[in-house]
């Protein structure tokens, strides 16, 4: 490996070839600002387009400064990160950026988790000394993302994520010069392009020109509405995640205050999707092992791989990009889905009251669930199974208005029967959950026998296509999993070429999973949050007596006493969907 | 936007210029630059096609059309008249030229006249900075153009027609 020797503000470093600048100087302590730069380390994603120069340093012997984010180090190198001139140049780019950026901070969705913002708090920005013409471009609202295109300072993190990580191909700059703007295709809306709603483009977008649809006032006035009953389900990734907007530690679990909020809040009934999640398990595990047995016997018209359904946003990416392989999913409804459908049944009923008299909101760690729960095949008669999906964000917004200090909150139970759950259910909030989950029961189901250890550690991790083959009783399952969905696509274009050789698939729009969800705390660039998460959420797993989706008591009892069996006549139509083509 | 269709002479077109370049992601401007050729314009069903072709998303086709001002989205006129604006034109009166065109023609830069004989753009330095301001019609050049010439250009180009009208 070829060293090289610089030196970065009179310290000398020494980095390996192929290092840049800002790294050379992060490695000493040296902190350069950035600001179209974001790397998040182990997922293999990075944007470094060059373009906004706030990261410039003076290199000795060269005329111009060099952005550190792009420029390679080299031997011999003398690098000045604070001198007269790059403090100016720097001050001057800022000065420039926001001279073209609208100035109300104050009421902004983005306020006080802004990367301009910051940024110009650091450079220490008091005066705009340029006046110029402003980008009056029009505002563009779809069922979950809001795009405020005057607040884009071109950074082109959004378009990143969209092509390259996602390859949705919704966003790209388009224009030139003063009116060069990021955009779909024709500046078509974003409701009529292919977009999937997985919100990656919230998730990095450093200033407000994209956030998501706030559905907060709608559930606070549901929660005022004296003839309605609300009820109230939270994903597993926001347990794992929600203290982050409190200023805990990344990685922090806070399910017990998390339910103490809600309830406080107001809601009558506090639920999980946990539950949904373990009785997912039952119907995918179910109908796997259908498909699986109906292969072994031979049926050359069953399909396999089986993939999993729980994310929208998938669901979505493959009705627009792969609608010749809509059969291939497992119809399962997702989790929030199968909630719904359970609640404004089953538990409508245990309470006494009519569906329309009871109001589910959803506590999400997404985007895409807004646009999910509005899908016309999960309502009746016009009632949606789920009312409002609200995210991780959303949901802290609401704790604080409602002057609640969730940091001195006890420790509360979910309420039962649809709280309860295992640890099967929880690990859905990470890529590579859903499988084990679901390996953990059908191995059971499969085989007839314990299963001899819980943790499958081969199906976890970071890596963005993952396999692992399982014994099952001599029977060898082939099990590949993938998050991001250009990931999903290399495991899509196996299976259209008949290339495929797993018997189950589980895909996450999502890099990390759930617990990166464009739904999520903002991480700022920052990997380890989304890892910090994912150990929080084996943690709470492991935490769990009752690990197997199939012996959650309460799951036993819904069967019994209301849906049958798996795959059974009411479980189809309460807990199975089916898919369009939307090429 | 109100969708065209595209013929099937055009979809082979299209095919054909893309297989020409191998289908290579990297080649677009050029498959770009053939397609305009060939058809005229670049509509947005064309630009689909070719995106569906070169295996890449529709967005990133559209910012390459919307960057480069030589791509239009919009028809060219049967005589495409192109106004000289770099420096040399410009101090000469390019611009004062090209206002009469549009008070003649009634359309702007970029548009075309609704009978479809002529359309309006600018371009940046032919190398004739000799004969500044310039303006070409088609591949023809025309030199030291002031604005009373203007509509004895136009005219030559109507009459053109006509007569190539008749002798067929």
């Amino acid at each position: 490996m070829e060293m090289i020797n610089l030196t970065i503000d009179n310290k000398p470093v020494v980095v390996k070839k192929g290092t840049t600048v800002l790294e050379a100087a992060t490695s000493i302590g040296i902190h350069i600002p950035t600001l179209c730069y974001m790397k998040l380390d182990d997922l293999n994603i990075e944007n470094k387009p060059g373009g906004c120069r706030i990261c410039v340093v003076e290199v000795k012997g060269r005329r111009n400064l060099a952005p550190a984010c792009c420029t390679d180090a080299a031997e011999g190198m003398e690098i000045s990160t604070h001198t007269i001139r790059a403090i100016n140049a720097r001050r001057t780019v800022m000065e420039l950026i926001l001279s073209d950026h609208p100035s109300d901070c104050l009421i902004c969705a983005k306020s006080g988790n802004c990367d301009l913002q910051d940024m110009a708090h650091r450079l220490g920005i008091r005066e705009i000394h340029y006046k110029g013409a402003q980008s009056m471009y029009r505002e563009d609202t779809s069922p979950a993302i809001i795009r405020e295109i005057n607040k884009c300072i071109l950074c082109r993190r959004c378009e990143m994520m969209c092509n390259e990580v996602q390859t949705v191909g919704v966003l790209s700059a388009i224009n030139r010069g003063f009116d060069a703007v990021v955009a779909p295709a024709f500046e078509m809306n974003l409701d009529h392009s292919v977009c999937t709603y997985c919100g990656q483009c919230v998730a990095v977008c450093p200033t407000g020109a994209l956030t998501e649809v706030n559905n907060t006032a709608a559930v606070v006035r549901a929660l005022y509405d004296p003839t309605k009953t609300v009820v109230v389900q939270t994903a597993p990734a926001v347990r794992a995640a929600l203290g982050e907007e409190f200023g805990m530690e990344a990685g922090t679990l806070v399910t017990g205050k998390l339910v103490a909020a809600l309830r406080r809040l107001g809601f009558d009934y506090v639920f999980d999707t946990d539950f949904a999640a373990d009785l997912t398990i039952m119907e995918e595990g179910a109908e796997l092992l259908n498909r699986l047995g109906r292969h072994l016997q031979g049926d050359p018209d069953v399909k396999l791989p089986i993939l999993t359904s729980c994310c929208p946003a998938w669901v979505k990416f493959f009705e627009h990009q792969f609608p010749d392989l809509k059969e291939i999913p497992s119809t399962a409804r997702s989790p929030q889905q199968m909630f719904g459908a359970i609640a404004k049944s089953y538990f409508a009923e245990k309470l006494g009251k009519k569906r329309e008299d009871l109001v589910v909101v959803s506590i999400m760690p997404c985007l895409a669930k807004k646009y999910e729960c509005g899908r016309d095949e999960f309502a009746v008669d016009g009632n949606p199974d789920v009312d409002y999906a609200i995210t991780t964000r959303e949901l802290a917004s609401l704790i604080k208005i409602s002057n609640i200090k969730f940091t001195s909150l006890p420790n509360e139970d979910f309420d039962s029967p649809l709280g309860e759950s295992t640890g099967a259910g929880v690990i859905f909030g990470t890529t590579g959950g859903v499988i084990e989950a679901a390996v953990r029961t059908a191995y059971e189901l499969y085989t007839g026998k314990d299963l001899p250890r819980i943790d499958f550690h081969e199906l976890r991790g970071m890596e963005g296509i993952r396999k692992a083959t399982i014994d099952f009783n001599g029977l060898p399952l082939n099990i590949g999993i993938a998050h991001g969905l250009g990931n999903a696509r290399q495991l899509l274009e196996e299976i259209r070429a008949g290339k495929s050789s797993f018997h189950a698939i589980e895909i996450m729009s999502c890099p990390g999973g759930c617990i990166g969800g464009g739904g999520q705390p903002y991480h700022h660039g920052d990997a380890d949050v989304i890892k910090k998460r994912q150990m929080a959420i084996y943690k709470e797993d492991s935490n769990k007596t009752i690990r197997k989706s199939h012996e959650n008591p309460y799951i036993k009892k819904l069967y019994e006493e209301f849906l049958g069996k798996p795959l059974g006549h009411k479980a189809h139509e309460l807990l199975h969907t089916q898919y369009f083509d939307r090429s | 936007m109100p969708r065209i269709k595209l013929s099937e002479t055009a979809i082979q077109t299209i095919r054909e210029v893309c297989a020409s370049f191998d289908n290579q992601e990297g080649e677009l401007i050029n498959v770009l630059h053939k397609c305009q050729e060939k058809l005229g314009y670049l509509p947005a069903e064309v630009q689909e096609l070719i995106a569906q072709e070169l295996n890449m998303s529709i967005a990133k086709v559209y910012g390459v059309v919307t960057f480069y001002s030589f791509f239009t989205m919009i028809p060219k006129g049967e005589f495409p008249i192109s106004i000289c604006m770099g420096t040399a034109c410009y101090v000469r009166g390019a611009e004062q030229v090209l206002n009469e065109f549009k008070r003649q023609l009634k359309v702007e830069v970029g548009q075309t006249s609704p009978d479809g004989k002529f359309s309006l753009s600018c371009l940046r330095c032919v190398g004739a900075c000799g004969l500044a301001p310039v303006v070409m019609v088609g591949e023809k050049v025309y030199g030291r153009v002031s604005p009373q010439q203007v509509k004895q250009i136009l005219a030559e180009h109507q009459e053109g027609c006509m007569r190539e009208a008749k002798s067929a």
